[in-house]
Order: C-alpha cells, then structure tokens, then sequence
C-alpha cells in the first residue's frame, strides 16, 4: 500500500486502481456485454476507459478518477474538469519531468480543481516542485519515509517564478514591497 | 555585480541546508546512487576518474574580487590549490570530497556564490559576451538580461527534470561574442525601427534562436522568431520550454537535446508549436515590467568612472618604444565606450599550463590586480580566459609590468595559441584522449610571438571526446581527441566558427579533413594547415576562417595528407635520429 500525502498531512487513501489492463473494462464479454464497473467504489480509470466508457463511470455512485501516462496528453480532458474528483499523474521514473507540465497545464488550462495526484516513482526530494506545479496528493514510492518527506514543503521559503501554488512571479511581489515602503 | 537582496540570499541559504540533509541520508543509505546522483549533479558535483568534480557558477562570468577570494581559498583549503575555468563561464575545483561538500557550499553562500543547476537535466548558468557593459557596440547591458532569466531559471519548478541538460546565451552587442548559435537557446538583443534611448523601450527585444549545440551532434540553432518584445522574454521561454520538457526526446539520451527535437519536427513546425503554447501565456503574470528591469539594473554595481582624457599623453610613446607592450596592447586590450578607459583580457593561456587553469595563490593576486586596476570586477571568458573590463588607459603599462610576472600577460587573445581545451583524459572519465598535452605541443610550435601574430585570428580547440566540452566544432581548426584500440589518436576538422565575432564568416560547423593523427604528429598537421592558409590568404586581413569559407576545405585537405605522405612525420624524425 503506497503511503499517501494529501494537502501537506498523512492520509489515507480511498481509492481504487482499475485493473491497469484497459482491454478488459472494453471488450464485450461472453453475454455480450462489457463489464459493469464496481458501483459504489472511488475508482481512478486508464485514460482510454474514461474516454470510451465516460458515461457508465459517471452514472455511478462512487467517484471517478482518471490515471495518465507521463506521455498522455492532459488536453484529452479538457472538458472533464467538473466530472472528475481525481487525476493521477504517473512518474515512471522520477526523473521523467512531463508530469510536471502535465499538472500546470490541468490546473492552469483546463481548469481542474479536484485531487491531482503524483504517482509511481514520487520521492521525497521531488515533493517541494510538485507541489508548486499543483499537486495535491502524492502516492509516495513504497520505500519513502513519509512522515520525513513532509518537511519537504518547507525546503524553500520563496520562489522566483510564478507557478499554481502562487501565479505571480517573485517580481511581482518585490515590486509591490518595494511600492509599500 | 548583481548584489543579492534579503531574497535571493536566503534561496542560496535554503539550497545549503537542502544539499546538506540530502548528503547525509546518501551518506546513511537512504537515498541510492541514482536517487542522489540527480541530486548532486543540480549542485555541480560529479564522480570522477579521480575524486568528485565540483562546478561552481559563476553567473554570466562575472566576478567581485571577494568572490575571486573565496574561490582561491577552497581551491587552497579543499582542493589541491588551483582550479579550471570552463567555456561555461563556470569554475571547476577537480579534488573536494563528497563529505566537504555542504561545507564549501555554505563557504560559497557567504559571498553570493552557488553551484545550483551547474549540471544535471535543467537550465544551466546563463552565459554571455564577456565585454557585457562596457563594450562600444552594445545595444542593450546583457548581464542584466542574464541575472532575470537566472531567477526564472533558478529552482523552475516545471523545468528541472528536462530530458536533458539546456544551455542558454545572451548576447546585447552587434558583435556576437556569446556563441549564440551553438546554444539551445540563443538570444540576441535587437533594437527595432524607432527604438528610443530611454530604456526599456517597447522596440527593444530579442531575436530568438533554437536548437543549436556541439556534442555528438553539432548543429547551428534556426531562427524561431526575429523580434520578440522584451516584456514578454520570460513568457517565451516558458513556451519554449514546455514544448520541449513534453516532447523532447527521452528514450536515448544521445538524442535527447532540443536540438534533436527542433530537427525532427523541423524549425518551421517547431516554432509554430512554440507559439501556439506561447498564445496561451502571453500577457500572463510571467510578463515583465519596466519597474523590474530597472530593480533588478539598480542591484548592479556600476563602475565610478573618472573624467578622461580619450587620449592619454604617455600611453603612445610607452607603445612605441616597448615592443613587447605594443604586441600585448595589440591582442589582449580592447576598446570601452568610455573615454580613457579600456577592458584587458589576462591569458589563461601560456604555454605550459593547462588552458583555464588558475592557482590560488594567482587567484588571490589577480583579486588584489582587479581592485586596483578595475574597480574590485572582472569576468571570464567562454575563451577561458579573464577579462579586466574598466582599466583606465594611463594604467594600462603599470598593470601590465604586474600581469607578466604571474604569467598572464601572454599577448595571443584571438590568436592561435589562445586555445580552448577541455580537461581531457588527464581528469576526465568521459574522455577518450588528453586534450592538454597537445594544446601545449601546439602552443610550443607557435610560441614565436612574430609567427602567431602573422598568422593573424585563428579560433584553436580541443576537444577529448565528442561530448566537445572544447567547443572543437567551433574552431576554425577543431581536434577531437579519439579512441583507436586502447590508443589515442586526434581527428582535425576545419572551418568552424563560433559566431560572427566580427563581420564576416557566418557561424558554422567544421569538416573533418580525413583520417586521424598521433599525437605526435598533430603539431606538423597544424603547421602544414596554416602554411596553406598563409599561401591562400589573399590580404592580411583575410583569416583562416574567411579563406576556408571562401576557398572550401579541399586545398587545405589535399595539402595536408598530401604532405603527409611525402615528409617524415615528427614521430618518423624523432625515429631516425635515435
């Protein structure tokens, strides 16, 4: 069970991953039908079920999530931001930086303002920029003390450039101190 | 100097303290190697053939004597007393142990100083033409560019995890002194039709360039748009770069720059999709404002400059009568827009040492040089070398009876022994072949002052492998040192250039003449190229690089391997006389 930080404190997490094999959730079965979805479940989705099978998952009782690759556009959901509680963005390596467009443009673009989600290979010393790109929730690695990893908000108390966390870049605030003195 | 306020001076102190928590849970067995690695390498700390690497920024080159100092005294105190200056305008100590690394960081933070994002897959050091502020055909002071753009980059939350390291240059003058074109990003200042001298005005901007580089693939950048506003050069970039952070390459590394992505999508394409991002972040909070160019101009140092004559009365009997300063007057003093001053280059480059390197006792002098010569600054040079930019011309003879004792009053700027090496394979485990014993082979060929100076401007550099830290495919003669079963051997290409320097040849990339030389045979393979040069030349104006663009490379390949096979190589000399 990954360790869960969500809103800068440990949490737990609700959710559950669909089978990460997408065929599945698509392919009619032997009645004919595809599978029904678990109805009362949070469930994060692969991007191709919630295109396919939006409506079934938004009909249900529980939540939806969708689950991006670090190289799926998040402009496929630009109008989902109202009809989903949760985006989790996977970081096959933490290395991998895409993700960190991927969760401005959500936020800054597209409009979304549910749990945005890190997940896969989330460390520590990765945490204070995932944050400032609008992150909310992190699905730390297996092996990351979780608790230690929560000082990692505080590594910087300020930051030049503007981002989700505080759109206005540090000049701007410089400028405003500057005016007020 | 930019002079760090409240802010920025705590980021540095906050980076300390990160650095020094994240060196010990590597130390405890709580980060792996790859995990710290990524870590460290944002900090400039590579594992080495030897021992760790520590490249420490100096931001567009430019340097107070306290800094000078403070490097001199962990060179002194935590290395083996000297260190390496870059092409990057960085300084590199080759000894410190892992263990003193928070420590020397914290040193460095006292005086302004970091080694933030000097390695790794992130924005490095902004590097410009080293006579930013003081040259006479500046159209905007770059090292004020450069100091916004290092804040933006500085901790980017969105691009620090790029699919591979990203180099930006600035360039403010007419004169393109930066290498602008061999850069991911390369900018160059441009002041449109009607543009006013009261700055900033709206006509003032920059022409953007994208995707040039050396390594393994050199390429020249393509223009992605002539004029952009300076209000929105931070918007642009931001544009620039998340194109590239979602679809620059990260399968191979070796075809991750942003040059690879710019030529697989081809610069019409590419600029487009920059600015269809750009669309979306124009007038943005990113936007800059004229109160911040001028905040961040007042943070500046400026020069008191005294009231000159243009023309001081000793300077010209001193030039006729001392031949030896009028040589060094010749090469190593350039003009200044003010009158009565002009700005010294110190060579780094005397034959015998390595090209770049300093000791720290010579660190310590030139700091005491600079704050009486110029006004407690100076600047390096992507040339390696250092730069005095506000001497007062009557000063010029004083200080240069002090440069020649410390050895850095060697009169070859331009010239062909002012060359550019990397470390090469004496320090270097990426290299396949050692770079400094044939810059000093060559520079022992040409020591005679009266030759080099005959042969005129000629751009030299060594490279030790094609990662092409020595800028080889920009020398109007480039060697790149490679591997020939477990031997070292050096391939010589020509007719690169850096830039457009001066009017003239257009920035390019060399040709490789043929196959490869011992090391021993290098020095006779670069006379053999100069004579022809020499032969070809039509003026003395001409130089190497204008015949090669003119003529083409074929006499000059022709004459070398030609040559080569007729007279006995110095190996075959050396041989026969045994």
């Amino acid at each position: 069970m990954p360790k869960l930080i969500k809103n800068r404190q440990l949490a737990n997490d609700s959710w559950l991953r669909l089978d990460r094999e997408p065929e599945r959730w698509l392919a009619p079965g032997e009645d004919g039908l595809v599978p029904d979805f678990p109805a009362a479940a949070d469930l994060i989705v692969p991007l191709k079920v919630w295109r396919l099978r939006r409506d079934d998952l938004v009909e249900r009782q529980g939540r939806t999530g969708v689950w991006l690759e670090s190289a799926d556009d998040p402009g496929a959901l630009a109008g989902d931001s109202e009809r989903l509680a949760l985006i989790a963005v996977h970081f096959p390596k933490f290395s991998d930086g895409r993700g960190f467009s991927t969760a401005r443009l959500l936020r800054e673009r597209y409009g979304f303002r549910g749990e945005l989600r890190a997940v896969g290979d989330v460390l520590r010393d990765q945490l204070f920029f995932l944050g400032r790109c609008g992150f909310d929730a992190f699905a730390l690695r297996e092996d990351q003390d979780a608790e230690a990893a929560l000082g990692a908000f505080d590594d910087f108390s300020e930051a030049y450039q503007g981002a989700v966390d505080q759109p206005g870049p540090l000049f701007r605030r410089r400028l405003a101190d500057g005016a007020s003195r | 100097m930019y002079l760090y306020d409240a802010i920025d001076q705590r980021l540095v102190d906050e980076r300390v303290r990160q650095f020094r928590d994240q060196t010990r849970r590597f130390l405890a067995g709580q980060l792996s190697d790859d995990e710290f690695k990524q870590l460290r390498l944002r900090n400039g700390l590579y594992l080495q053939r030897h021992a760790p690497m520590l490249r420490i920024a100096i931001p567009y080159g430019l340097l107070s004597t306290a800094q000078l100092r403070k490097l001199a005294h962990l060179a002194r105190t935590y290395d083996r007393g000297y260190g390496h200056f870059t092409t990057r305008q960085n300084l590199q100590l080759n000894w410190p142990r892992l263990e003193d690394v928070p420590e020397m960081l914290a040193e460095l933070a006292t005086v302004q100083m970091h080694a933030i994002q000097t390695s790794g897959n992130c924005v490095r050091n902004i590097t410009t033409d080293h006579f930013a502020g003081v040259a006479a055909d500046e159209l905007v002071d770059s090292f004020v560019w450069c100091e916004i753009v290092r804040q933006w980059s500085t901790f980017n939350p969105e691009f620090s995890y790029l699919p591979r390291k990203f180099k930006i240059a600035i360039n403010g003058a007419a004169a393109d002194r930066a290498a602008t074109w061999v850069h991911d990003i390369g900018l160059h200042a441009v002041r449109a039709e009607g543009a006013s001298d009261a700055f900033p005005s709206p006509a003032v901007g920059f022409r953007v360039l994208v995707g040039g580089g050396l390594g393994r693939t050199p390429m020249v950048g393509h223009v992605v748009r002539e004029f952009l506003p300076w209000p929105h050069l931070l918007t642009y970039l931001d544009a620039i770069l998340r194109v590239y952070n979602r679809y620059g390459r990260r399968d191979n590394i070796h075809k991750a720059r942003i040059k690879i992505l710019v030529k697989e999508r081809g610069p019409e394409a590419f600029a487009r999709e920059v600015e269809a991002e750009w669309a979306q972040l124009k007038d943005g909070p990113g936007t800059l404002v004229p109160e911040e160019i001028a905040r961040v101009e007042a943070r500046f140092t400026r020069p008191a400059y005294a009231r000159l004559p243009a023309v001081d009365p000793e300077f010209e009997p001193l030039r006729a009568s001392d031949k030896a300063f009028a040589s060094w007057v010749r090469r190593n003093v350039h003009p200044h827009k003010v009158p009565g001053y002009a700005a010294v280059t110190l060579s780094l480059k005397k034959t015998g040492v390595p090209p770049g390197d300093l000791s720290d006792a010579q660190m310590d002098a030139i700091a005491d040089l600079a704050d009486r010569y110029s006004f407690g600054e100076l600047r390096m040079s992507h040339e390696q070398n250092l730069i005095f930019a506000d001497v007062a011309r009557r000063d010029l003879h004083a200080l240069w009876r002090e440069l020649g004792p410390l050895g850095l009053a060697t009169a070859n700027v331009g010239l062909i022994t002012n060359i550019i090496a990397c470390p090469g394979g004496d320090f270097c485990s990426l290299a396949n072949a050692r770079s400094i014993p044939v810059a000093e082979a060559i520079q022992r060929r040409f020591d005679d002052l009266d030759y080099a100076f005959d042969v005129g401007e000629l751009d030299l550099n060594i490279s030790g492998c094609m990662n092409a830290c020595g800028h080889h495919h920009v020398g109007h003669i480039g060697i790149l040192g490679v591997d020939k079963a477990g031997e070292e051997f050096y391939q010589i290409e020509i007719g690169g250039n850096q830039g457009e320097t001066r009017p003239g040849a257009k920035p390019a990339l060399g040709k490789v003449l043929g196959p490869s030389f011992s090391q021993g045979e290098v020095p006779d393979a670069i006379e053999r190229l100069v004579r022809r040069y020499l032969e070809l030349r039509e003026h003395d104006e001409e130089r190497f690089i204008d015949v090669v663009q003119r003529v083409g490379v074929e006499p000059f390949k022709e004459h070398l391997y030609a040559k080569a096979d007729q007279e006995p190589s110095a190996r075959e000399r050396q041989l026969a006389a045994a």
